[in-house]
């Protein structure tokens, strides 16, 4: 029992495993030298697992480092404890294994391809290759981990999703897998972005989905995470809270990062056929709580690839690098002296958000990634030199990553930068058409 | 060692009455400190101090805008534990806030803040069993009693191990939600006091969505007592001020007294 329901001397034990995350930190050395790496792109264990080194799985707490853990009120520990053990089973199983491969082939349109892109690397005067995620259906990255939680929760005799959203694309994913699953679903979204997002807002509506606004606070996805919570608490036990990202209480981090980890299995292969074997020397990804992006790390973190993270200037958790805890982890996060949450800003709907996944938090903390912020105006200028070089309209959020390349380009001269473009723009054109004039 | 605030509690339960613990929002309104001993005159055996959080998960309607409005003018936890420091409230508190508060001023200094400010209790509810450690060790060393919560979907054993690490009393969480006043007392509100007092000696009280003094005189039927926030709160938001409180905590006192 005791070791179900650990209690604080067991919570104490818990404690050396700051020890093991110290010992990692040697291996950075490793990976920051410029000599080859023993460990090749592709002996990532394509089908997840425990992998040794960085992006492991958590503790038994779900800490990565110091940072996770399960910071829910009383009536949700249950919950996700249960979530916890439903989805050790699932993944361990591979008949949802198979389950989830087949629709992520024959409905989601897997694997995406990469594209090179020899107009803006002509440009740029580095070699840069598109993760396409945008290329999914529905249009991001959101799918892979919707339909890994969908399938689940089906598991799990839950007949009803609710769902907090930024942009609309995880509200759009979730809305489309409860319409193929016959689930009733709920989606949560803060008024500002059902603004700012209105063709989101509609498709959810006509994929059978009950839109709430979050009307407290910035009313935006911080408030929409709140609502979504507030919602679970009250209806834990029908109802599978599909979280959107890499964050939240134990188990999501890990199992959303699971579920995205395909990103980088994929295209730690097609880099190694596209690059003769070998691995890009820099793969980068927006962060908003950090799916996209742990989903593509997770493929080389254990190469000696060089991972960045690119956040909004005004959501940058980690570049402020202030530890907090909120909605079910501890992660940094930006909040004024007293912990009071602060308000994202940022031009895209998807990003505005205050803190960043645990793992990530990690992440930075060891020195295995790094994450930069980058400018709306910056990013406004990177969504049209796709457009314009490319003929790719990319989502505001992704244009995120191509606009820290465009600042870094003399520091990535002559190399090979892999991108995932974590979604299509279709949902920012109109949002563009205002700040464009 | 027994606190002052499981000390207060056990000595209405053993003399044969039921504990009454109003919820009130720290920094609302110029007059929230009045209020809190008014309640206290009024018949409170405790009174649960809110400070205000920004994202507060567990909270409906009522308490957010009550959060909203006090952060807004300007109110911050130091603020609100350097009123309390000296204030004489008559009856033992206990601070209700989210685990960010405590952990962004440090564990160690938020509780040795609560003494004191003569804060008896603390009340962190998105801090359960797994996580409490690091924060209950540096309040068992000031001296602050925690209470945890048990809910409705906690199972037996759990409810054990929580009646176990909480120090007060250990709160029982009505219903499977979030803090509001609702119509009816859910039955769920009954049943965790009497799974709660049976594997426990600690005062129990029931609290979220006990909201009318026939609706705490029910649940008190089973438990030792009740926490009643949101109908508080509300009334200072309705401008109530310390008298309005002080006239609806001696409505459920009376309440509590003609039936116990
Ligand atoms: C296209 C796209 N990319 C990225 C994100 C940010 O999420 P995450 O950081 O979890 O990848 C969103 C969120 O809405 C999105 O729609």
């Amino acid at each position: 029992m005791s070791a179900e329901y650990p209690n604080v001397a067991t919570w104490n034990a818990a404690t050396p495993n700051a020890a093991t995350w110290n010992a990692a930190a040697p291996n950075v050395a490793t990976w920051n030298a410029a000599a080859p790496s023993a460990v090749a792109s592709n002996a990532v264990a394509p089908n997840g697992g425990a992998q040794p080194g960085f992006m492991a799985d958590p503790s038994a707490e779900g800490r990565f480092g110091e940072f996770g853990g399960m910071y829910v009120p009383e009536t949700l520990v249950p919950a996700c404890q249960e979530l916890d053990r439903a989805f050790r089973s699932a993944w361990a199983d591979p008949t949802f294994r198979a389950e989830l491969t087949d629709l992520l082939t024959h409905y989601a349109g897997r694997p995406s391809p990469i594209t090179g892109c020899d107009n803006l690397s002509e440009e740029l005067g580095c070699t840069v290759l598109l993760k396409r995620e945008d290329l999914n259906h529905t249009g991001s990255h959101k799918i892979n981990n919707v339909l890994g939680q969908a399938l689940l929760a089906r598991r799990m005799g839950k007949t009803r999703l609710v769902a907090e959203t930024g942009a609309g694309q995880h509200g759009v994913a979730t809305a489309t897998a409860a319409a193929l699953f016959d689930m009733e679903c709920i989606v949560y979204m803060g008024t500002v972005d059902i603004g700012r997002q209105e063709l989101n807002v509609f498709r959810m509506k006509l994929l059978g989905s009950e839109v709430r606004a979050a009307k407290s606070g910035s009313q935006t996805l911080k408030d929409a995470v709140n609502e979504a919570m507030r919602h679970w608490v009250s209806a834990v036990e029908s109802t599978h809270y599909c979280l959107g990202s890499v964050m939240g209480p134990h188990p999501y981090p890990w199992m959303v990062r699971e579920f995205n980890r395909v990103i980088g299995d994929e295209a730690a292969q097609q880099c190694a056929g596209l690059l003769d074997g070998g691995t890009p020397d820099v793969v980068v990804a927006c962060v908003g709580g950090g799916s996209n992006a742990a989903g593509i790390f997770s493929g080389f973190a254990d190469t000696d690839a060089e991972l960045v993270g690119v956040e909004p200037a005004g959501g940058a958790a980690v570049g402020r690098a202030v530890p907090g805890i909120v909605h079910g982890s501890r992660s940094y996060l930006m909040q004024d002296e007293w912990g009071q949450v602060l308000e994202a800003q940022s031009i895209s709907a998807g990003l505005d958000y205050p803190g960043i996944g645990p793992e990530h938090a990690n992440l930075a903390a060891t020195g295995r990634a790094r994450y930069e912020p980058v400018t709306d105006a910056e990013v406004v200028e990177a969504f049209q030199l796709l457009a314009r070089t490319e003929g790719i309209i990319t989502a505001l959020e992704s244009a995120h990553a191509l606009a820290w390349i465009v600042r870094a380009q003399d520091e990535l001269a002559g190399k090979t930068v892999l991108l995932n473009l974590s979604g299509r723009g279709d949902k920012d054109v109109a949002q563009m058409m205002d700040v464009l004039g | 060692m027994t606190g002052a605030l499981e000390a207060a509690l056990r000595t209405r339960r053993d003399r044969g009455g039921k504990c009454l613990v109003p919820y009130l929002t720290g920094g609302l309104g110029e007059d929230w400190l009045e209020t809190i001993q008014a309640a206290s005159i009024a018949g409170a055996d405790a009174v649960e101090i809110g400070v205000p959080f920004s994202d507060p998960v567990m909270d409906g309607p009522t308490i957010q805008l009550a959060n909203d409005k006090a952060l807004a003018s300007g109110v911050t936890p130091q603020l609100i534990l350097d009123r309390l420091r000296g204030a004489d409230i008559g009856v033992p508190t206990a601070v209700m806030t989210y685990g960010n508060i405590a952990y962004r001023m440090g564990y160690q200094r938020f509780a040795s803040s609560l003494a004191d400010g003569g804060v008896s209790g603390c009340i962190l509810p998105d801090i359960p069993l797994e996580e409490v450690g690091p924060w209950a060790e540096a309040a068992d060393a000031a001296g602050v009693e925690t209470v945890l919560l048990a809910a409705p979907t906690s199972p037996d054993e759990r409810l054990v191990s929580i009646a176990r690490r909480s120090r007060g009393f250990v709160y029982g969480v009505g219903l499977l939600g979030i803090t509001g006043v609702r119509d009816q007392l859910a039955d769920s509100a009954r049943v965790i006091a009497a799974r709660l007092k049976e594997v426990t000696d600690r005062p129990v009280l029931v609290g979220v969505g006990v909201g009318t003094p026939e609706q705490a005189v029910e649940v008190c039927e089973v438990a030792d007592g009740a926490v009643v926030g949101s109908a508080m709160v509300q009334r200072m938001l309705d401008g109530g001020g310390p008298e309005g409180v002080a006239e609806l905590v001696g409505e459920f006192r009376s309440a509590l007294d003609q039936r116990f």
